[in-house]
């Protein structure tokens, strides 16, 4: 049997930290993709964005949220979003715990993303977040850039792309 | 390294039809992935998985949502199907974990997420039985699943 479930790329932050995390060259040889990201950033606790081969159009996605205290439900036109990241306001030595899933990536339908993300931090608020986000282009995936909503990637964040294969 | 990722069997739907299986499958497993981006025909009633072709209402779920403005909670008792997706213009995105689907003791458990334009959930799900799984059904009862649909069951082996 195959291996179905290969690591293609992992990217660490070094000591400067770094304003996004980038996957390219992609290649078209698998049928879906996980991301798995575990990360903190240089300021506050802050949403992780995503683009698909540099374009930051025809995006959309729901987010589903606790808090620990309340529960929540947002609407993006515009953005999708995969979870957030720890920050400056969190416990110190704690990263995010994300994953993003991307089916029949190489399709020319439009493409899916399901994100599951928590930023347990044994502190007063953390959050337990469910995305799912939409990227209407018939185009193949090649590229993936992960992005801070505002703030960088701190030193020893990590994301690894998976490819996986149905057969 | 062991592989403990396996692909099972996956298909793409040529044309719309109201189920896709996948049977015979084998207990050599721990769990199972099913991975579905699946299109409905039209607004069913119901749509989910079911196991070993149990159409009785031997199954319950317990679901959180959100729409994109609030969150909400609910279960349904005594269902006929593990909670699919709901009708929406594009592909819903369904990924089910079935844990330890082929010992013959406990009822069986399921996670599944759901994704779509207009919605976001997951699900927990429970099947009243003791039986090892050797199919899982994709369903609805209005309509069809339509051209496209992908549906890809993998299989996860423990150390």
């Amino acid at each position: 049997m195959a291996t179905t479930y290969e690591a293609i790329a992992t990217v660490t932050v070094g000591s400067g930290g770094a304003a996004n995390i980038e996957f390219t060259s992609i290649p078209a040889t698998y049928t879906d993709l996980l991301v798995k990201i575990s990360a903190r950033l240089t300021g506050s606790n802050e949403a992780i964005l995503i683009n698909f081969n540099n374009s930051s159009t025809n995006l959309s996605s729901k987010r589903l949220y606790g808090t620990g205290s309340a529960t929540g439900s947002s609407n993006y036109g515009s953005t999708v979003y995969v979870g957030n990241a720890t920050g400056t306001g969190d416990t110190a030595s704690t990263f995010c715990n994300n994953e993003f899933y991307v089916p029949n990536y190489a399709s020319s339908n439009n493409k899916s993303v399901s994100s599951d993300g928590v930023t347990e931090n044994n502190g007063t608020t953390a959050y337990a977040i469910l995305d799912a986000g939409l990227w209407s282009n018939s185009a193949a995936i090649t590229s993936i850039k992960l992005i801070p909503n505002a703030n960088n990637f701190a030193q020893y964040s990590t994301a690894t792309l998976y490819g996986i294969k149905n057969s | 390294m062991p592989t403990t990722y396996e692909p099972i069997a996956t298909t793409t739907l040529g044309s719309a039809q109201s189920s896709v299986t996948f049977s015979g499958i084998a207990g050599t497993y721990t769990d199972l992935v099913l991975v579905a981006q699946v299109k409905y025909t039209a607004n069913p009633s119901y749509a989910g998985i079911r196991f070993n072709s149990d159409s009785g209402t031997n199954y319950s779920n317990t679901q959180i949502r959100g729409n994109g403005s609030s969150a909400s909670s609910g279960r349904n008792t005594n269902a006929g199907q593990i909670t699919g997706g709901s009708y929406t213009t594009g592909f819903t995105l369904d990924i089910f974990n079935i844990m330890n689907y082929s010992n013959s003791t406990t009822y069986k458990t399921v996670l599944r997420r759901g994704n779509q334009s207009d919605d976001v959930a997951a699900t927990v799900g429970l099947w009243r039985n003791t039986n090892a799984i050797t199919s899982v059904s994709y369903i609805i009862d209005t309509g069809n699943l339509d051209t496209g649909s992908t549906f890809t069951l993998y299989g996860i082996k423990a150390a």
